[in-house]
């Protein structure tokens, strides 16, 4: 069974942010929700590095662990997916993410959360696959169609990976090796507690 | 015009060796690195706990790539907070059982006079019931939150078990609210009776009565309550503090300071809870007379007599106190 995950190679990413637009139109997210961004580190001096980050879908998910209603869950292929139905909006998962990857909307008094929303892998939710109340929630589920996520398929510099982590993880080495650097796979120590020796 | 075209070919010649020449070294591997002079996740984490950059979205926790800490923070509330709560609560239980079974009831030795004087107004005692009402709210719905999943959840279903706590989450955040200005209020009531003084030694020593049989005196707040009073007042007060904390994110800390708020407001939370057993314990079923201070307002003189002996000659100097009253013998 393919264990899907994200590699974004720092060393490719020019911070286009086509990956933010692309999981933006294609989920419909609506304003102020960031399920994918671009962080740059050491930005205009030398050795700057761009990253591209939404959840990495983590073995031993650390959101799910924290979550007081147990409102996530973890598919077959390693998706870390949850229930909006479930969410209450406390904001533990975000506390508990290494990657900041919860996002929620504003919708009250005080700092009021509404219901979680994250990176699906563009596998919808709970809810029966490609009906239209799962899109209307959680976005477009490309899974289901046998289509992988659309933020690495839009990559203008194919930095950003996503699929079977043995398959991608693959090509990133084959990358390293045929041009002689690379700074490593972002986020995959603390996420698959794994290293892709670069 | 044979020199112009000459001319013209001779530097067309000199640009296509030139053009031949330099890009070649492109196509063969670098000897360069970019590598080398770049960031380093491992670097970065182990220097400062964290990868934070810069990005291009107004909000600025986005800009903090990986936080580790949250590692951290998972295992507090999953194992330490869970095990602090169980031990505190369940303890506390555990002792106050053993406690009423071996010392039982402290009974009012000379029975009651009948006589009765003044011991809380209605003001404190609004403020006293306001802050409590609103304590068992909040620490039903604040357990809730740790302890909810595992005790409830298996009983009420996932849906059931959400729905309630979504509610429970609402009433946690509104009842903050009286529970501040209860403890502001009992802060600034009760002030002047609760600061240390000279015979609260002795009366610890004594075992303040509820540990053998003496009678040591006490005025009007003995070192229990004492003890009662600032935790209610530094815990209440720290427990607010973080609490608002936390129902306002990351308008003053950030991801660090969120997590260190939520720690802080469950060690405490939990703590609280555990010596609220243990006072309400004492103010209804351990000591008989002492539930009307609170409840009616009023108590009976050879209550007083016996468990605050200072502040009821206070009262009599003050003639807050019938002429006749004193300690009577029940029938």
């Amino acid at each position: 069974m393919a264990r899907m995950k994200f590699l974004c190679d720092a060393d490719r990413c020019i911070e286009c942010n086509a990956c933010v637009t692309a999981c933006k139109n294609e989920h419909e997210v609506p304003w102020g929700i960031n399920r994918r961004r671009v962080v740059t580190i050491n930005d205009g001096k030398p050795g700057e590095r761009s990253v591209s980050m939404a959840c990495m879908h983590c073995t031993d998910a650390p959101c799910a662990a924290v979550c007081p209603v147990s409102c996530f869950y973890t598919t077959a292929d390693g998706v870390v997916l949850h229930s909006k139905d479930l969410c209450i909006g406390c904001g533990y998962c975000f506390y508990a993410c290494p990657f900041g990857a919860p996002q929620y909307p504003r919708v009250g008094n005080f700092g009021s959360r509404g219901k979680m929303d994250k990176c699906t892998f563009c596998a919808g939710g709970p809810e029966k696959d490609l009906a239209k109340e799962e899109y209307v929630k959680y976005g477009s589920n490309r899974l289901a169609e046998g289509k992988l996520p659309l933020c690495a398929e839009m990559c203008s510099t194919k930095s950003l990976l996503a699929g079977d982590g043995e398959i991608i993880a693959q090509i990133y080495k084959e990358r390293v090796v045929k041009r002689g650097y690379g700074s490593g796979a972002w986020g995959w120590m603390t996420a698959y507690r794994e290293s892709i020796a670069s | 015009m044979l020199a112009p075209l000459r001319f013209c070919l001779a530097l067309m010649a000199l640009v296509g060796v030139l053009a031949f020449a330099v890009p070649a070294g492109a196509q063969q591997p670098s000897s360069v690195n970019p590598t080398a002079s770049s960031v380093k996740e491992q670097q970065l984490l182990k220097e400062l706990n964290k990868v934070q950059g810069r990005g291009t979205i107004p909000d600025a926790t986005s800009y903090v790539l990986q936080q580790p800490a949250g590692r951290d923070w998972r295992r507090f509330h999953e194992v330490t907070l869970p095990w602090v709560g169980a031990v505190a609560i369940l303890g506390m239980l555990a002792v106050i059982v053993v406690f009423f079974l071996v010392r039982g009831r402290v009974r009012l030795e000379a029975g009651r006079s009948g006589q009765t004087l003044v011991r809380f107004n209605a003001f404190e005692r609004f403020v006293h019931w306001m802050t409590a009402v609103s304590f068992i709210l909040l620490a039903l719905t604040g357990l809730n939150v740790t302890f909810g999943r595992g005790l409830l959840m298996p009983y009420m279903g996932a849906e059931g078990f959400a729905a309630w706590s979504q509610y429970a989450k609402y009433v946690h955040n509104y009842a903050s609210f009286p529970f501040t200005i209860g403890v502001v209020l009992m802060f600034l009531t009760w002030i002047a009776g609760n600061f240390p003084a000279g015979g609260d030694l002795t009366w610890i020593k004594q075992g303040g009565g509820i540990v053998g049989r003496n009678h040591p005196p006490a005025k009007r707040f003995n070192p229990g309550q004492k003890l009662i009073y600032w935790f209610v007042v530094l815990g209440g007060g720290a427990v607010a503090i973080t609490g608002y904390l936390l129902m306002f994110p990351f308008y003053a800390t950030d991801i660090a300071g969120m997590q260190t708020a939520q720690i802080v407001h469950g060690v405490v939370g939990v703590l609280f809870v555990a010596i609220m057993l243990a006072h309400i314990y004492i103010g209804t079923l351990g000591m008989e007379g002492a539930f009307e201070a609170m409840g009616r307002g009023q108590v009976d003189v050879n209550w007083a007599q016996q468990h605050h002996s200072l502040w009821l000659e206070r009262e009599r100097e003050r003639g807050r106190v019938d002429a006749q009253g004193g300690r009577v013998a029940a029938e």
